[in-house]
Formats: structure tokens, sequence, C-alpha cells
């Protein structure tokens, strides 16, 4: 345990020193983390599910406020509890229908009794969660086979130790299946930017002129998938001041064939008007389907909405954050050094005004992210496929359950 | 007469006003100021404001001609207008107000005050007054009728022929076809002629009567109608106009023979008809003289000179003006005579003026263009290796070459004055940026240049000098492209040096245009600058928080003069890359203690939320109201513009430009690529360092772009202050003053 938690606490450290970047490497090592942590986490013999929960929430928690502004953390962890809720839920599920079948068959056996009444209690704890739980496709379609199932099963029969020994495998079956699950969403956000790329072909046609800002992973696949189809179009890179990634995004761009041009940021509004499509990265996709995005797309953004240029959003789903903004240019934001803009040396002079006044009369404002209001977005792009803005809020149920919105730690009860 | 005439000016319901302009009856009743100097806000009345929250003063321009064209005293018009009614040009009812002489100067002429120098008086374009042309027309017929009824009228015959003539064709309809007017015209020449004969006068006003009858100085097709008409016969809109015209019409360009006519009424009847100046069909628009026009008893008639014809062929002439060019040679005989009448170019129409435009950009895709001017050019050109396919129309070359190349030619440049040399190696090196700057230190060299200037033997100054300003002006855009107001300032040059008068002497010739670069440097750029600054703190209220772009010399100077008054605001600067001009202006305003934000373009949405207002600086506006200016500042205004943020540009109205433009991309500046790849002061940053090793990569230094007008809530001008979609009256009823000072 204690090598999980240091684990835990030198992770916090990396996010507080942003030593950690990117939403990407972000989700992926949280969820990393919390599978180490799961799997060393020794569960309690009775509701095991409840325990996990409380214990991932603690993690998550810590791990959030090491770093609020990055929501995929967040994402990770809820996306874990609701791997953990699903699990337990279908666990449950099974169990339930081999309960009924044994309350049915022997009620005398006293072994059982125990336990009957805790799985029966988490199972209708499920439903209830299942019934808050805003219907999905999904959820109707497993429930319809249990049903039906049941009757099926009670037919089958079994006797108590086969019972017993299945609660059992149960409650070690768990643990297994979160892991198993946590991994495949690892598995999900590694491959998150092929599955986007997947999609290219069907947005990029011949000669198309696109322009993006700074520097996106998910942006690069994309058009290089594109590229590889051999369709044949033409890119601007608006630099993206003040951290310029989108000269190294065009260089390799360049390098693989694709013309690129870079611009200044400021001439963004001079080009837009012959680019068919804005195609960009974003950190955080919100569930009204604002996006939270490296400074400057807001602007793009409304050049584009102002030519009626298709604004297109990339982002996986580890990106969609199941929270609604409120100001968020100012509270999921992040203000960089001055440094950046200004040279410290520079205007050391200047600055000297500001000793006397008791405040200084520079101020620089280097902002991280941009919001971008849904209504200026025409199309998000993830791994499960097209979306509108007002469908993420839809999206963000299928991913996440309503009850851990705000990961904070149960009181002791 | 003179109470006569301003009641009506008061009461004529016919005063065509245009654009924004102080009520009539504040010029007429305010108190007499005489000592405010013209560029100040204290010569707009308090009312003014209140009544229109937009309204455009009437200038301020001390005409400093004024005194040498008019030497005779000035009857007043008004007590207020009285000390400027010479020198101002309210748009009220005048579309060419240059062509419109004074009331006051009509009235109280006699005959042997007018000399010669009617003609320049009647050109220097300041003569616009706010009397409207109605009430004027009116007198002037008045006055007509009493001329016509004095006795002595020599040439009577062709005199009344001319009235019947005029009444007729101020009768018509304002806006005739063409054919109508032209089939018209030719009559009316026709019958001219026949007068002529009887007379051997032959009464110019008649036949250039024709091009559009009675429609005064309206503006169609590019054409300039002469609404002659001084004896408009009781139809008082097309009256007393006394515009020019310029009876080419569509066939100007083409022929090129053109004839102008000015006419004023006066005590003495038609006291004025004013000589008679044929652009001929050389494209440079330098006039030549092929009628003078002499003073007859009481009608003011033309007598043309024709050496070796008789008038009456020249009647027939001049109606078939319109078809056929007149040899050329011709029209320099009567120069000398004409000399200090001439209008010189001040006549033309938009469309010969427009010849005088430089050249609206090369369009550089074009190879063979391209290679001619190649062979021309004293700088060695080399084309930028990754050129941007987009960009193609403009010129894309390697900065670092042309640097290095231009100073070894110092000694090779003989053609080019050094001053002026020295002007295009700073913008070659971008050591002068900015409009203004750009602009006084063009016109300084220039100055410098004409000082030194000595006519070569057997070339006249007009043609060597303007040949020499092209020289230089191609150097100039060899260095770096001409911003508008350049082409404004240039255009401006050429046409004092084209109405010099022919008779004066080369230093005098010379002193006349140093004077008159001064005045632009000063009455257009300094001044208007100080004006713009003193409308625009009247936007800024305590608490304020302004942003502002780049830098902007104009927004400098209302910034700092805000401190000044010691309003308390903050400034937030907006910088972009790569020129990081904010930086400079960062430091400035930091040094007089004003407290400001500092950041980068990418961060406009998240400071706009604090700002009230949004100040912006222009390369220029052009007609339509967009507002061409440093690269970001389009950005700037549309995120203020999302953010319900006036914005509000300061822009001189030297800058105003009739073009009109849609997007960033047709009509731009390309930079130095090289400026765009590596990023100062930041060494960490250097992917792009090989870029012109890789062909499908190229950096994009794009120096300007388009502004649409629905982002600007107000333009702030030296005519004060006006909303986007005035720009093209401000165009339209300055343009000509500035190129006529």
């Amino acid at each position: 345990m204690p090598d999980v938690h240091s684990l835990v606490n030198e992770f916090v450290i990396k996010l507080q020193k942003r030593q950690i970047e990117g939403s990407k490497t972000t989700a992926k090592l949280t969820a990393e983390l919390l599978r180490s942590f799961i799997s060393q986490l020794r569960l309690p013999h009775s509701n095991q599910a409840g325990a996990l929960i409380d214990a991932v929430k603690e993690v998550g928690e810590k791990l959030i406020t090491a770093k609020p502004v990055e929501l995929a953390v967040g994402n990770v962890v809820r996306r874990v509890l609701h791997i953990i809720r699903e699990e337990d839920l279908s666990i449950t599920n099974a169990a339930v229908g081999g309960l009924n079948l044994a309350s049915e068959s022997d009620d005398d056996d006293g072994n059982d009794e125990y336990d009957h009444p805790v799985l029966s209690a988490s199972a209708v704890a499920a439903a209830a969660r299942s019934a808050l739980r805003p219907p999905s496709l999904q959820t109707l379609l497993d429930d319809m086979p249990h049903s039906a199932a049941n009757p099926h099963t009670s037919s089958s029969g079994g006797d108590s130790e086969g019972k017993s020994k299945s609660a059992d495998s149960l409650r070690r079956k768990l643990k297994h299946d979160v892991i198993e699950a946590v991994n495949e969403l690892i598995q999900e956000i590694s491959t998150c930017h092929e599955q986007i790329a997947e999609q290219a072909v069907e947005h990029i046609h011949h000669n198309e002129v696109i322009l993006t800002l700074g520097s996106s992973q998910t942006v690069k696949e994309f058009l290089l998938a594109a590229k590889e189809k051999n369709r044949s179009f033409r890119v601007f890179v608006a630099e993206g001041a003040p951290r310029y990634q989108g000269h190294a995004f065009a260089k390799e761009l360049a390098s693989s064939g694709l013309q690129t041009t870079v611009i200044t940021d400021s001439a963004v509004f001079a080009m837009i008007s012959h680019v068919n499509m804005v195609i960009v990265g974003a950190h955080a996709v919100m569930a009204n389907g604002g996006v939270i995005a490296p400074v400057g797309l807001n602007m793009v953004a409304l050049a584009a909405k102002r030519h009626a240029v298709p604004f297109v959003v990339l982002a996986g789903v580890h990106k969609l954050c199941p929270l609604y903004p409120h100001n968020p240019e100012v509270l999921l934001n992040e203000l960089k050094s001055p440094s950046e803009l200004l040279d410290f040396g520079e205007f050391s002079d200047c600055l000297d005004f500001g000793s006397g006044s008791g405040s200084p009369l520079i101020h620089v404002v280097n902002p991280a992210f941009d919001y971008v209001p849904p209504d200026l977005v025409s199309l998000f792009i993830t791994d499960t496929g097209g979306h509108n803005p007002s469908y993420i809020y839809r999206l963000i149920a299928d991913f996440y359950s309503p009850d851990d919105l705000v990961v904070r730690r149960k009181s002791a009860s | 007469m003179e109470s006569r005439r301003v009641p009506r000016t008061v009461s004529d319901p016919k005063v065509r006003q245009v654009g924004f302009f102080a009520p009539p009856d504040r010029s007429l009743s305010g108190p007499p100021d005489p000592a405010s100097s013209p560029p100040l806000l204290s010569n707009i009345s308090p009312s003014g404001n209140s009544l229109s929250p937009v309204m455009i003063p009437p200038p301020r321009h001390l005409s400093t001609d004024l005194p040498r064209h008019l030497p005779h005293p000035q009857p007043l018009l008004s007590p207020l207008r009285a000390p400027r009614a010479n020198e101002t040009s309210v748009p009220v009812g005048s579309y060419n107000p240059s062509e419109f002489s004074t009331p006051s100067g009509i009235a109280d002429f006699s005959e042997d005050q007018l000399s010669p120098r009617w003609g320049r008086k009647s050109s220097s374009g300041k003569f616009a007054t706010s009397l409207p042309s109605g009430g004027f027309g009116m007198a002037a017929a008045n006055k007509i009728s009493d001329a016509n009824s004095k006795p002595g009228v020599a040439d009577g015959g062709a005199d009344a022929e001319v009235q019947k003539e005029k009444g007729a064709a101020a009768g018509k309809p304002l806006k005739e076809k063409t054919t109508k007017a032209e089939r018209r015209a030719m009559q009316e020449a026709q019958r001219a002629a026949k007068a002529a004969t009887k007379g051997k006068y032959l009464v110019l006003s008649s036949s250039w009567n024709l091009s559009r009858g009675g429609c005064f100085g309206e503006e169609e097709t590019g054409r300039k109608t002469m609404g002659g008409c001084m004896n408009g016969s009781g139809e008082d809109r097309c009256s007393g106009k006394g515009r020019c015209g310029n009876c080419g019409g569509k066939t100007a360009g083409t022929y090129g023979t053109m004839c102008t006519v000015a006419i004023g009424g006066g005590d003495g009847g038609l006291d004025r008809v004013k000589g008679v100046k044929i652009a001929g069909g050389v494209p440079t628009g330098v006039g030549k003289f092929l009628l003078s026009c002499n003073k007859n008893s009481l009608c003011w008639v033309t007598e043309l000179h024709l050496p070796g014809e008789g008038s009456k062929t020249v009647g027939v002439n001049s109606a078939n003006a319109m078809k056929s060019a007149k040899p050329a040679p011709q029209k320099k005989d009567n120069s000398s005579v004409a000399a200090s009448e001439r209008k010189g170019g001040d006549r033309q129409t938009d469309k010969d003026r427009k010849k005088d435009v430089p050249h609206p950009r090369m369009q550089f895709d074009d190879e063979n263009r391209v290679e001619k001017a190649k062979k021309r050019s004293v700088v060695k050109q080399a084309e930028a290796r990754n050129r941007v396919e987009l960009f193609r129309h403009l010129p894309q070359y390697e900065h670092g070459a042309r640097l290095t190349d231009l100073e070894s030619k110092f000694f090779q440049l003989g053609p080019v004055h050094p001053a002026v040399y020295k002007v295009g190696f700073r913008y070659l090196t971008g050591d002068i940026s900015g409009g203004n700057a750009r602009c006084i230190a063009m016109l300084q060299a220039f100055q410098e240049s004409i000082k030194d200037y000595s006519t070569p033997p057997e070339k006249t100054l007009i043609r060597d000098l303007t040949s020499k300003i092209n020289c230089y002006v191609s150097f100039l855009i060899e260095c770096r492209p001409l911003s508008i107001s350049m082409g404004n300032a240039i255009r401006f040059l050429k046409r004092r040096i084209t109405s010099l008068p022919l008779n004066l002497s080369e230093s005098e010739a010379i002193t006349s245009l140093v004077s008159d670069i001064d005045r632009f440097i000063n009455e257009k750029i300094i001044l208007a600058d100080n004006v713009i600054v003193k409308h625009a703190v009247t936007k800024i209220r305590d608490g304020d928080v302004l942003l502002t772009y780049a830098s902007s010399s104009a927004v400098e100077m209302l910034l700092l003069h805000a401190h000044e008054l010691g309003k308390r605001f903050r400034v937030v600067i907006v910088d972009s890359r790569p020129k990081l001009e904010g930086k400079m202006l960062l430091r400035r305003l930091v040094g007089k203690g004003i407290n400001c934000t500092y950041t980068h373009i990418n961060a406009v949405s998240y400071v706009m939320h604090e700002v009230t207002r949004v100040f912006l600086g222009a390369s220029s506006v052009l007609a339509n109201g967009t507002v061409y200016s440093r690269v970001g500042t389009a950005c700037v205004a549309m995120v203020a513009h999302q953010f319900r943020v006036p914005v509000l540009i300061c822009c001189e109205a030297y800058k105003f430009h009739e073009r009109v433009q849609l997007d960033s991309i047709c009509c731009n500046e390309l930079g130095d690529a090289e400026m765009v790849s590596r990023v100062t002061g930041r060494e960490d940053i250097n992917s792009l360092d090989g870029w012109t090793s890789s062909e499908n990569l190229q950096p994009l230094n794009l120096l300007y772009d388009a502004t649409p007008s629905d982002y600007v809530s107000m333009i702030i001008t030296d005519y004060g202050m006006i909303p986007p979609t005035s720009v093209p009256v401000i165009v339209r009823e300055y343009g000509r003053e500035y190129l006529l000072i």
C-alpha cells in the first residue's frame, strides 16, 4: 500500500509542477495510476463496490485538486468510477439472478442467509442507480436479457455450495473485471487518435484549405490520415503564440508532404476567408458542447463563424467532461508565466515605476486556454463518431454516472 | 445683393445637404470668431454636437493661398463665416466645391477687378462656401437678366442665343440620357457656331453646357458635367454652379479633348466666362490650353485664339470635341497667354484624376510585367523561394539580399536623390514604419530633392519634375510598396506640380512646392492628429479600460493626452508577432506613468471582458468603410464586436481612399517571411530554422488586413467623428480639397 500512495503523491507533485502536460498523456497516466491503485487495494469482504468507489474517489479527489484545470484527470477518475459501478451492476445482476433462484429453491440454508440481504441490498441500490441513470440503449439492452433470462436460470437450478462459490468468485471477479475495464479504457485513450483519424477521409476533400492553430497530436494524425488516402490539400498553421507550437507542427506536416503555410496568429482573420475548414484540437469538451481550447481559438472560431467556415473540434472521449462550465474563461483557465511575452530583463527599468506607488504599472496577461462557446462549434469528431455540440450532454451520459459528477469522498458513513 | 442672397440661402428648400454638417443657421448666426484657429475644436459649437453625435465640423484648413489669390477685401457673408468664407467648404449642395466660386467674390468684383487672377482664384479649390448653390443660382439668374437688359452687350445676338439655349438646357430634366444630352449638345454647339459666325465670338458656355443638360456637378459614369448655366433661367439648382465640364465624357480617355468653362454670375451679368482648358489626350493629364478667355465689355465671352483658324471653326471644333482630339501642338501656342489663368488639372474629372493615381499595384502573377519591372528596377530583387500560392499577385522577395544590394548601389543610383535614397533605405530596413512616419519621411525627402532641383535645359519644370518624382516613387516602391496614405500624398504633390503656373520662375515654383509640402505635412498629418486627439479624448471617461492593438501614433497621442488631462484609465495593449510594436508603446506609456496591461493577440478574448473601449489606428480607410490596417486589427475588432465593446478607429482623413476592398488577400503587403520563422527572444523556438530547404513549407508574413465596416463603431478623423458608412462622403466631399490646397 505505501508504494501506491507514494506513487499517487509523486503523480500529484508532477501535476502540480506541470511536468505532465497534454490531456492525453495526463489521462493515460491517471488511468494507469488508478489501475495499479485498484490492483493493490485490498477489498473488504462485504460491499466491495462501495469500498472500491470510496477508495478511488479519495485518490481521485487528490488528483483533481492537484490540477483542477486539467479536466482529463477528473474525467478519467469518473470514468473509472463509472466502470466500477457498471461492473458491480453487471455482477450484481448476475448474482441477483443466482440468488433469486437460491432463495426460491432452498431458503433453509443458514449459511447463505447472511449474504443474501447484503447482496440484495446492493442489488436494489444498483437497480436504483440504474433507474437514476438516464436510460441508454446500452442499459436497456443489458436489462432486457436478464429479466428474460431469470426464469431460464431458475429452471437450471443449483445447490447452495455452488451459489456461495459463485458469490465468492463474483467478489474476486469485481476487481478483476474493473481492472480489465480500466485496461480497456487505457487502450481506448491511447488509440483514440487512430479512431478519430479513421474518419478523416469523410471530412477532408480534395484541394481543401484547412486552418489550424497551435499544435495538436490529434489534428496531426487526422490530417496525415487524409494525406495517406491521397487527398491533396493545403494547411495554414497559425503559430499559436506565445508557445509557438505551430512551428514544430508545421514542420512535421511539411515533412510528410503536406503543403503547409505558417501564418502569424494575427493573420487568422485575413486568411479565414480562403479557408474551407478549421480543424483544431481541444483541451476539454464541456457538457454543454463548449470547448476549453488552447488560447486563441475563440478568435479563430469567431472568424470562422463570420465567414461561415466549419469549425471542427477533434476530441478523444477522454476529453469529454461531464461538468457544465461556469465562467470558464476565468475559472477553468491557467495563467502562464509573463516571461513568455516580456523578458524580465527588458522591462526591469519600467517595473521600478510601480515600486513607488505600491502597485506595478505593468500587468502581463498570459492565459493558457480559451473557451469556445458551443454555438461557434460546427462539429465534434470523437472516437465514437461525429457529434453536434448539442449532443454532447447525451454522449456524456454514456460514459459517466451522475453519482460521480462531484468527486468528493463521502463522509465516514 | 447681399441682403437678398442671404435669406435665400437659408430658406431655399432645395439645399442639398450631404453628410453630417453643422446646421446652417449656426454658421450664419454664430458669434464672430475670427480668432479661432481652424484646427481647434472650439469651432464646433456645442449645439452642433448635441444635434448629432457625429458631425463634421467645418474644415479648418487655413489656406495660405488666399492672400495671394485674393488680394481684394472680401465682402462678409455672415459674421461667423466672414473670416473663413473662402477657406471652408462645407458640403452644402456642392459636389465640387472647387468649381464654385464664392458668391461674395462674385458679388463684389467689378470688372476692373477681374484680373487674370480670376482663373487662379477659382481654381484654388478653397472657394466652396456654405452657401447653397440654389440661392446663388437664383441670384445669378437675376443678375443675368440685368445683364441682358443692359445696352452695349457685345454681340447681343450671340448672347441672346445663349440665353435661349441656356433656358432650354436648364429646363431639361436633371438626369438625362447620355445620348439625348449629346444630341442636344451637338445642336447647341451648332447654334453656337452660327452665333459665333455672326459675332465672331463663341460663347463657350453654351456649347459646353452640352454634356449634361442642367445637371450641376452631378457625376455620372465618371463624367463631370458642366452644369454651366450661369444664367440658369429659373432652374435654380443648376444655375450658378459654374461647373466646369469635361465634355469629353466617356470619350475623354480616348479622345482626350475637353474644355472647361467656369462661369460665375456677377453684377456685370455674365461676368466671367472662364477660360478653357483642354486636357489633352495626354494621359499624364498635364493640361494644355487651347483657349484663353478675354474679358469682353459686359458679357464675358470667350474669344478663341486659334492661330490660323477662325473662331467659327473652333466653334464647330469644340462641338466636335467630344469626338475628336485636338492636335496637341496647337495647345501650347496660347499657353503663355493663359498661363495665369490656367486651371491646371484642377478641373479634371474623376476619370482624369484616376490617371494620376499611382498605378494600383502591379499584379505579380503577370509574368511579362514582372519581367519588365525587373529590367527597370534599381534594386536587385531575388524572388522568395517558397512563395505562397495564394499571394502570387503580390511581390514576394527575399529581404536580406536586397539590403546589401542596395547598399552597394549607392553610387550607381544617379537619378535618385540622396535624401530619397536614404528614406528608401530606411524603409527597407524597417527603420521607418507607420503610415504617418513613412509619409512624412517621403514628403520631406521629396522636399529636399525639390530644393536641389534645377530644370535641365530644353525641359519644362512641370514635366521634368513630375518624371523625377515618378522615378523617386518607383524607387521607393522597390524598397517597400507604398501605403495608401503615401499614394495620396504623392497624388497631391503631382497635382501641385502640374498646376504650377507656367509663368512662375523656377525658384518661385520650387518655394511654392516646398511650402505646399510643408502645408500638407502640417495640416493633413500633424494638425489632423491633434484634432483627432481632441475629438477622441471626449470618449474617454474615468475608470475606462482602453484596449489598443500594436502601435498607432494617433492612439498613442490620444492616450498621452488623456493622461495629461488627468483622466484615470487603464490601457490594455494587445500585441502580436512578428513586429511586436506594442512593446515599444508599452514602454513609452509606462514611462509616462500610465497603468498598462500587456498581452498577445490570442488572449484578446480573455482580456476583452474588462475592456470598455477599443481604440485602433488605421493605415487607410476605404470607401466601403473597410479599415485597412496592421494585420490583427480585424481580429481585435471582431472580438470587441462580439463582446459589445465599441471600436473607435483613429485615422487622419488624408488616409481615406476611394478604393473598396472586401478581403485581405487581393491587396496586401508581404513582409519578410524570415521574421515569422524566427521568434525574437525565444531561441528555443527554432523548428522552422531550415524552412527554405523544405519546399512544402512557406511562412507567410502578412502585413495588413481589412476590417469589415460592421465591426467599426466610429471613425475619428480630422473632420469629426463619423460612422464607417460616411467614409465615401468624406472621400467625395473632401477628397478633392486636399488635392487642390
